[in-house]
């Protein structure tokens, strides 16, 4: 035996072992939460470290009380609002603006392709105050139309940036083809540029998708009243007012994950271009 | 550009109007929730204004000072505050980037499954903040935390550990008494478990760069799998983990939710980004909170300006 054996046989098993335990480490959480939000409260007190409960005993009781007794009906129904109408309106107004800083000749091309990333650096934190202060002032703050604009805010940038970099692959010759032939821009960006650009409207859609529904720091300063409050915004009030109650915050937590998870499994591609190209924050 | 020489709009004109209607929405949006703040900010650091005042006529005057950075920089707790921030910071992204490179190296490879593992690594990431954080809670809970009641049951500990409640933890190592910061390795670690798929994505896909011939040459040269780790794949791997280091940084810095869902910055977790929201709603001072928020500012611009200037000298990016 020479040492390449000796050490790759050692390194084989290492990995093994160190792939599992990596894995557990990393998973361990969501199962914990999953299968607490299915224990009563007194199975939990019981035997907190009962890894494997018996499938039997499994209610769904937490999940009742927090969708209907705790207005999670509503914070659904909430964040899905804000949610889309931030995708849809990123999603059309980075294409438009893509495709206005690739294909068309104007005068500050060039120092706005070079702002646009610069900006998506400034941090959240630097930015709450200020606008808490505006719409205070502006009597706007506890609005979920306005939440939809800060997170426009937050994402154009980055949406912006992904799509100019895929339109810059894109040949130009078949858009001039169809203006040419008499197509509008307009036309020419409904049935050319968008067909071909579906993969990376996708990433930017499902990027999107990711930061407004995971968003927690504006909807917990701007939003007062609980009619108006967003999934991850009702978990925290769940959690302040049902202290001891983890089971019920746990079912919270799954409801809250569930969606982008989904997501993230099938679009999982996308998803991960999205974060890389954009090298996301967070 | 070019002189117009007819009556009807030449077509440079035309795009150069079509451009502003595109990119129009996207700059007014960025502008006012961005670009705006920031300045307004510095104005707002420089001013002597309470939560009270907010609706009251004083919020546009002109009166400036800088009590506000005075109060901030003189206040009993700022540099205890300061270096929570920077263990935090550095701890923080260093963690994540160690667990991130052993992800990909443990994923990097031919075999089955890799593609669902490369899935599974990154779910920490994407999962919404205040699930994550309060699943954590839950499992380091004192009371009824599944860790602290397995330590029990298997006699590694004698009485649960309050993570995230406790600031320090005696150990006798070779028989003193060291005092370890209990909360704030424990907000430390809960970023390295959040953020290291991040460092995963980047570093995997840089090691899947690396060409095979070079692996096959050294080994032909009988360089072993060790020595070709830390000779041949670590140097290419250089200008990943520094970029990855500094980006990881920055946002680290500034990072607000984390701490605050998991500590409210007690135990001594209190970086400055909590700060900012202490002074702005326990105190009242929205002043002083926007000094706080633009000293953060600084340090970020600081660190994004070397990273440029480093970019210029390097001429290589994280993308290659």
């Amino acid at each position: 035996m020479n040492r390449e054996r000796i050490e790759t046989g050692i390194l084989r098993i290492g990995r093994m072992v160190v792939l599992v335990l990596f894995l557990v480490w990393v998973l361990f959480p969501f199962y914990w939460m999953i299968i607490s939000s299915m224990r009563s409260l007194e199975d939990i007190m019981a035997n907190p470290s009962n890894l494997l409960p018996d499938i039997r005993q499994l209610d769904f009781h937490s999940y009742y009380a927090v969708l209907f007794e705790h207005g999670f009906v509503q914070y659904i129904s909430n964040s899905i609002y804000v949610t889309l109408v931030t995708v849809i309106l990123s999603v059309i107004l980075a294409l438009l603006g893509a495709y206005a800083v690739t294909r068309l000749r104007f005068r500050a091309k060039r120092w706005m392709s070079a702002g646009i990333l610069g900006i998506y650096m400034f941090p959240p934190i630097v930015l709450v105050i200020p606008l808490y202060v505006l719409f205070s002032r502006m009597g706007l703050r506890d609005s979920m139309n306005i939440l939809i604009l800060v997170y426009l805010a937050q994402t154009l940038p980055v949406s912006l940036y992904m799509l100019r970099n895929y339109f810059h692959s894109l040949p130009v010759e078949l858009e001039y083809a169809g203006l040419t032939d008499g197509c509008s821009r307009i036309g020419v960006i409904w049935r050319i540029v968008i067909p071909l650009s579906l993969p990376a409207l996708t990433s930017v859609a499902i990027y999107t998708f990711m930061i407004a529904w995971n968003e927690f720091l504006f909807a917990f300063m701007f939003l007062d009243t609980p009619e108006k409050f967003t999934l991850s915004r009702g978990v925290v009030q769940l959690a302040g007012s049902v202290h001891l109650s983890k089971q019920l915050v746990m079912a919270a937590s799954v409801i809250v994950t569930i969606p982008i998870l989904v997501l993230f499994i099938l679009l999982e591609r996308y998803l991960v271009k999205g974060l890389t190209a954009g090298a996301v924050k967070g | 550009m070019l002189s117009r020489t007819t009556q009807t709009p030449s077509l440079t004109d035309r795009e150069a109007r079509l451009a502003a209607w595109m990119l129009g929405p996207t700059v007014i949006v960025v502008s006012a929730l961005v670009i705006f703040p920031v300045v307004w900010n510095l104005f707002l650091s420089l001013k002597t204004i309470a939560l009270a005042d907010l609706r009251g006529p004083g919020l546009f005057d002109f009166d400036l000072t800088l009590d506000n950075f005075r109060k901030a920089f003189f206040d009993y707790d700022f540099w205890p505050s300061l270096l929570t921030t920077i263990a935090y910071t550095l701890g923080g992204s260093l963690l994540s980037i160690a667990f991130g490179l052993t992800a990909a190296l443990l994923v990097h490879g031919e075999f089955r499954g890799r593609g669902v593992l490369r899935g599974l690594f990154v779910i920490p990431y994407v999962a919404p903040i205040v699930a994550a954080t309060f699943a954590w809670s839950f499992i380091l809970d004192p009371q009824l935390g599944v860790l602290n009641w397995f330590g029990l049951k298997q006699g590694i500990i004698s009485q649960p550990i309050p993570f995230f409640s406790q600031k320090w933890f005696p150990i006798q190592v070779l028989g003193t008494q060291i005092r370890l910061p209990l909360a704030l390795l424990s907000v430390i670690f809960f970023e390295g478990w959040r953020y290291f798929p991040f460092a995963f994505l980047f570093i995997l896909a840089r090691l899947q760069a690396i060409p095979d011939e070079i692996y096959q040459a050294a080994a032909v040269d009988g360089a072993g799998p060790i020595q070709r780790f830390l000779h041949m794949t670590l140097p290419q791997l250089k200008t990943v983990l520094s970029t990855l280091f500094l980006f990881r940084f920055v946002w680290t810095l500034n990072k607000f939710d984390d701490i605050f869902l998991l500590t409210r910055g007690q135990a001594g977790t209190k970086v400055l980004s909590i700060k900012v929201y202490d002074y702005a709603f326990g105190e009242f001072d929205l002043g002083a909170s926007s000094a706080v928020a633009m000293i953060l500012f600084f340090v970020l611009a600081l660190f994004l300006m070397i990273y440029f200037l480093w970019m210029v000298q390097e001429d290589e990016s994280i993308y290659q």
